[in-house]
């Protein structure tokens, strides 16, 4: 066994410990945690394959920046996970006979397979990112116009969704109010005097 | 490097309108709100002039070759633009009764549509992913707009979880089939698969799981659990636009995986989709008719209808591509004017949701009886409709190809169905109405709603033309 199949295997097993705690963990705040290092595993797997920018990419943006994110998001939220689980023991079994039974199924297939399992493409001469940079802009522009588009519309989505109006905020308009006058706030009414009984 | 741009100028011009509008509309006071509605109805007029002015004669790739432009695409996209056009027309009076009448609702519109025609003219895994999600996280978007509504949102919730999972198999079976190909183009997949005969495990395993999300995509029974709840869960407005665009956006879908990616997996995709087209003809028929809510009804006439659109498509001729072709057009029609007439009973306040709703309609409004009569017969396939031309071509090809057993079913199943369509119209003629508020309409509404049945009527009477155009774009 070469050193790299040994890393390998080792990156690789804890990626899968780590997916299964995500999954397992009772308190969210680890278990967002345990995705971090699911990440972390991946990365360096895909260092392995000598896809460095990948890598770099998959750390600096789901590690540095959405993980960040949802840290925070599940601290602020008052998540209650005895309620969350509710059910787990119940569906528990149905979903075991599921996953097992798709199990069975795959690995029949896998098993009778002689996969024509393509080897990985050979290294260019160029490092990674020059070779995503020569096709990102030109074969690929059209696919990446289009993720751009599904980005704009996560936005619209969540502005609409999130976004209450106007009548509901309860902010005031301070010019309004240096500007009022005593009689915007003041009616005075004449009531005739009425005799003392 | 030179591009090629004049064959996706609709596409561009679609999106280039609907950043304009997003813009516009920020600056709008609610009262000329209607300005972005007129933009987004002039952006759809628009995109349908350029499509017809780039209407292609033969195949051509373009964009190093990511894109197939051939004339079945320029027909569905023609389609699925004016489909999005009606929709809105029925939508708008809707949307301002119950207070979300957005700008951002029209722009997420038009972004689906964007997705739609993305799918339609893709001919690489990635590009039909890309447009699939497209329009599907706009679709969740919509479903959840009208957020005073529960019901709304927890229909947003349930089509966003299913929808992800489905996506996530579709992706699955992409990446199998990219392990085994080496290859995202569906050219270069055709040719591999070709090649390896006797081999073909890895593929099947690959297309399992492809047609699995096809199937959720289009609501094919096992997968149509979505169908219903989302159907009747969703503003009416939206219900209508899930179920009759998407549709002929699906059936693209399924003609560019299948027939142009995997053709010589036919035997194994054939089997399945017999599965997926008698299990939703028969789920689809038998269980509309114990529903009482009309959405929900609706939902499970779509289910059946999809049942047999895929009939057509697992004959593997080109005459049943067509049929199936014209099977989805018919459907995006017939839903357009179903949906059409529950936007139009309603009102603020009231949703005319029940199929007690519809009673003595005749006594309310003969005109838009006899609409929903044109309808109903059209679902039901009794000539001279349009839907029995549709349910007549798809079976003629099943039994030419030899699946007399799966036509027989496929119209004994209809039979059953009838009894659904047949007792709407028994109660708008012969019952005594429910309510007897004035329908309230506008111009607009009303001519769009008397020349969607007028149509099916009319090319009920004429199918030759739409049947040709279908039959010539295939080919």
């Amino acid at each position: 066994m070469t050193i790299e199949k040994l890393i390998f295997y080792f990156f690789a097993t804890v990626l899968v410990f780590a997916a299964v705690r995500v999954i397992t963990a009772r308190n969210p705040v680890h278990a967002a945690l345990f995705l971090v290092l699911a990440f972390f595993s991946a990365a360096a797997t895909w260092l392995l394959l000598q896809a460095e920018f990948l890598a770099i990419v998959l750390v600096l943006v789901y590690v540095g920046a959405v993980m960040v994110l949802f840290l925070f998001v599940v601290m602020m939220l008052d998540i209650n996970i005895a309620k969350l689980r509710e059910g787990f023991i119940r569906y528990l079994s149905v979903g075991i006979l599921v996953g097992l039974l798709i199990l069975v199924e795959m690995v029949l297939v896998v098993r009778t397979m002689t996969a024509p399992v393509l080897t990985a493409a050979p290294v260019s001469a160029v490092p990674n990112i020059e070779a995503i940079g020569q096709v990102l802009y030109s074969i690929y522009i059209y696919p990446f116009e289009l993720a751009a588009v599904i980005l704009l519309v996560a936005m619209v989505a969540a502005i609409a969704l999130t976004m209450r109006s106007p009548r509901q905020h309860k902010y005031i308009n301070p010019s309004l109010q240096v500007n009022v006058r005593r009689a915007d706030r003041i009616r005075l009414v004449n009531l005739p005097a009425e005799p003392k009984d | 490097m030179s591009f090629n741009l004049l064959p996706i100028a609709p596409e561009i011009f679609l999106l280039t309108m609907a950043c304009i509008i997003l813009l516009v509309d920020a600056y709008l006071s609610d009262e000329s709100r209607d300005l972005s509605y007129q933009l987004v109805q002039g952006t759809l007029l628009g995109t349908t002039s350029l499509l017809w002015l780039t209407f292609p004669t033969q195949k051509t790739f373009i964009l190093s070759s990511l894109v197939v432009i051939d004339p079945m695409g320029a027909l569905l996209k023609l389609f699925i633009v004016a489909t999005v056009f009606v929709v809105f027309v029925y939508s708008r009076n809707y949307l301002k009764a119950r207070n979300f009448f957005k700008g951002e609702y029209f722009v997420l519109g038009l972004l689906a549509t964007l997705g739609m025609m993305t799918m339609v003219s893709a001919h690489n895994l990635l590009i039909i992913y890309l447009g699939l999600e497209l329009l599907s996280l706009s679709l969740y978007a919509m479903v959840a707009m009208h957020r005073d509504s529960s019901q709304a949102t927890e229909a947003a919730m349930k089509y966003f979880i299913l929808g992800a999972i489905a996506s996530g198999m579709l992706l699955y079976g992409m990446s199998i089939l990219y392990g085994v190909t080496g290859s995202l183009d569906l050219s270069v997949i055709a040719q591999k698969t070709a090649q390896l005969d006797g081999n073909k495990t890895f593929f099947a395993f690959g297309l399992v799981f492809l047609m699995v999300g096809l199937a959720f995509k289009f609501g094919a029974v096992p997968f149509h659990m979505w169908v219903p709840d989302v159907y009747q869960g969703a503003p009416t407005s939206v219900t209508m636009f899930i179920s009759t665009a998407p549709k002929l956006a699906a059936f693209a879908m399924l003609m560019r995986l299948l027939i142009e990616g995997l053709p010589a997996m036919q035997a194994e995709w054939q089997q399945m989709l017999v599965i997926l087209s008698v299990l939703s003809m028969a789920v689809g028929n038998i269980i509309a008719i114990v529903q009482s809510n009309i959405k929900r009804m609706l939902a499970y006439s779509t289910i059946s209808h999809v049942g047999f659109l895929l009939l057509g498509v697992l004959t593997a001729t080109q005459t049943g591509y067509a049929a199936a072709m014209f099977y989805t057009i018919v459907y995006a029609l017939m839903g357009l004017g179903g949906f059409g007439m529950i936007v139009l009973l309603s009102r603020a306040g009231f949703e005319a949701e029940n199929v007690v709703d519809f009673k003595g309609l005749n006594e309310r409004s003969p005109w838009y009886a006899f609409i929903m009569l044109i309808l109903m017969l059209s679902m039901a396939g009794v000539p001279p409709m349009l839907g029995f031309w549709a349910k007549l071509s798809v079976l003629m090809e099943a039994v030419h190809t030899g699946y007399l057993w799966l036509a027989l079913v496929g119209v004994i199943l209809s039979v059953i169905g009838a009894y659904y369509y047949l007792r709407i119209i028994w109660m708008m003629y012969f019952e005594k109405p429910l309510d007897n508020e004035p329908i309230v309409t506008t111009p607009d509404m009303q001519v769009a709603l008397s020349a969607n049945g007028l149509i099916i009527l009319g090319l009920g009477m004429f199918p030759q033309a739409l049947m040709m155009a279908c039959v010539g774009s295939i080919g």
